[in-house]
């Protein structure tokens, strides 16, 4: 295990004109963790995950990310050249609709070789192969290879949009309510799935939900954000079982109980 | 050829004016410079429709002097509407001499094919282009594709060859197929057949390509690295025939299918005519070649 954190975010703000879209977010995310940015629309959640993913271009603040090579690289500085290799080497990013992270008129299994083949793999057999095991891992029947996404239901989409960012092996996952929209059994197994991924690969991720129970099942550590601030940070469970903030306090009590 | 200036009637000599030429010859240059990147220029209307090759039309216009030789094709053939009609174009507009014959020619202008008979240095092959971009079905922002070349993102190509195999077993685009040029930008050839794709490397002529309506023009200057792309265990292949031209008995050559009647009779024969005449002047004869031999300035109407 290593003692250094893997992405190292300073005072990150991001200004549409004079509105605010998230405001001073300092964190440190280390390998292997899981966390989770809470809050409702509009609290600057996806701006913060857009800026981290680098998307966007944050209006000030820096965030730097250990490389391979264990050196901490400025996000923000590097060429976009770099940084659209990293997004596709080292990074993932889990989109809320399935359509935006998949290539819907080509088949499931070139969504899964596609990063394979864009780092220069050239073995259609060993391509094929791989898709066809994470396709398994994913629980996508191999019979499904050659089918294009859009016969695809929203569960498999973003199951197959999981297996697409994984296969390169990253580090680091971005999702963007990786269960909006997917109804609560379907939710419950891709959770599951999940769970299971980031254990066994040991990722570190950045999950952006509404949902707390996703964040509860998935994250060891989370952020409440309000108006584009962090209101408050800590561990899952703590800030689950006894929040501090009044925001917290009235986001925990607004679950609903069946 | 008798140089005759007043036929050029009313038009600037090759229909461009010099401003427009200048212009044109800056974007070749360009691309000869960075072989297989696409320049960007200022297409001008032509006097035909776009697609019937508009943008080989303005390069050819910009390169040919008064001593050049034209050589006009049309899927290989010297005799359809479009190779006939471009190469009357500039006979009236340059008053070149126009040529059949692919040895003869210092400049040929071609949609779809490369002739058969081998190009020699000092002559220059003008491509009529529909797409120049080879990315553009796989992406249809041309933003992102012009980012793609200029970061050499090019795993999205494969992609393609890589649904080809899924489906069909093998890699089954056989025209248009993308090349990479120099190991630096994938370029798409044309809708040459693949078949066609081995004679642009490393070719003594130059080859320039026009794009009149996406407003394209790149070039592969002599001697150039042009490699088809392809997976390690489906490698790059030309399409075979399994008969020779049922005229002139020709094989490695690329065939058409011709039909003859409607109960489904039907030959295959050069797509390259000035190469099957020529083989056939030498005394080679196909299974279907009529038994009388046919003078060659029978088959061609005169000039």
């Amino acid at each position: 295990m290593t003692d250094e954190p893997l992405l190292r975010v300073s005072a990150l703000s991001k200004f549409y004109g004079s509105r605010v879209g998230c405001e001073n977010v300092t964190f440190d995310l280390w390998p292997g963790e899981v966390l989770a940015v809470v809050g409702e629309s509009g609290s600057g959640k996806t701006t913060l995950l857009n800026c981290l993913s680098t998307r966007l271009l944050p209006s000030s603040g820096t965030a730097s990310y250990r490389m391979r090579d264990g050196q901490f690289r400025e996000l923000y500085r590097m060429s976009e050249a770099e940084r659209r290799f990293l997004m596709r080497t080292d990074w993932g990013f889990v989109h809320q609709n399935p359509a935006d992270g998949l290539r819907m008129t080509v088949s499931a299994g070139a969504n899964v070789g596609e990063r394979l083949m864009a780092v220069g793999d050239r073995h259609y057999g060993k391509i094929r192969a791989t898709a066809v095991d994470w396709l398994s891992r994913v629980e996508i029947d191999e019979d499904r290879i050659d089918d294009e996404p859009r016969a695809f239901s929203g569960g498999m989409r973003q199951r197959l949009q999981i297996a697409r960012n994984l296969v390169t092996g990253p580090r680091l996952v971005f999702m963007d309510e990786p269960t909006g929209g997917l109804d609560v059994s379907v939710q419950a197994r891709l959770l599951d799935l999940l769970r299971g991924l980031v254990t066994d690969l040991g990722l570190a991720a950045i999950v952006v939900t509404h949902d707390l129970a996703v964040a509860r099942l998935l994250s060891q550590r989370m952020m409440v954000m309000k108006d584009g601030r962090v209101v408050e940070s800590g561990l899952t469970d703590r800030v689950l079982d006894d929040p501090r903030a009044p925001y917290t306090q009235l986001l925990v009590s607004s679950i609903l109980q069946v | 050829m008798t140089a005759q200036p007043t036929d050029i009637a009313t038009y600037n000599f090759a229909y461009l004016d010099e401003q427009t030429k200048r212009m044109i010859r800056r974007a070749i240059l360009k691309g000869i410079a960075i072989p297989g990147y696409q320049v960007p220029f200022a297409s001008r209307e032509m006097p035909m429709p776009y697609g019937w090759g508009t943008g080989g039309v303005q390069v050819t216009a910009s390169i040919i002097g008064p001593d050049d030789v034209l050589k006009v094709i049309d899927q290989g053939a010297d005799d359809t509407t479009n190779a006939v009609s471009i190469r009357a174009f500039f006979k009236k507009v340059a008053n070149v001499a126009v040529t059949t014959e692919t040895a003869k020619a210092t400049i040929i202008q071609t949609r779809h094919r490369i002739p058969e008979h081998p190009l020699a240095a000092g002559q220059v092959l003008v491509y009529q282009v529909p797409i120049p971009e080879p990315l553009r079905f796989l992406e249809p922002r041309e933003t992102e594709t012009r980012k793609m070349h200029a970061l050499e993102e090019y795993g999205l190509m494969h992609v393609k060859l890589y649904e080809d195999i899924a489906r069909h077993g093998r890699i089954a685009t056989t025209y248009a197929y993308p090349v990479k040029v120099e190991g630096r930008y994938v370029m798409d050839p044309s809708p040459t057949p693949k078949f066609d794709n081995p004679k642009m490397h490393n070719s003594p002529a130059l080859q320039l390509f026009g794009a009149g309506r996406e407003k394209r023009i790149y070039a592969l200057p002599p001697f150039t690295e042009v490699v088809s792309l392809d997976f390690e265990d489906h490698p790059f292949e030309v399409q075979t025939f399994d008969q020779p031209c049922a005229l002139c008995a020709a094989e490695n050559v690329y065939l058409d299918e011709v039909i003859l009647d409607d109960h489904g009779g039907h030959m295959f024969v050069c797509s390259d005519t000035d190469h099957c005449e020529k083989r056939r002047e030498e005394g080679h004869r196909g299974h279907l070649a009529p038994e009388t031999r046919l003078a060659p300035e029978k088959m061609e109407p005169a000039q």
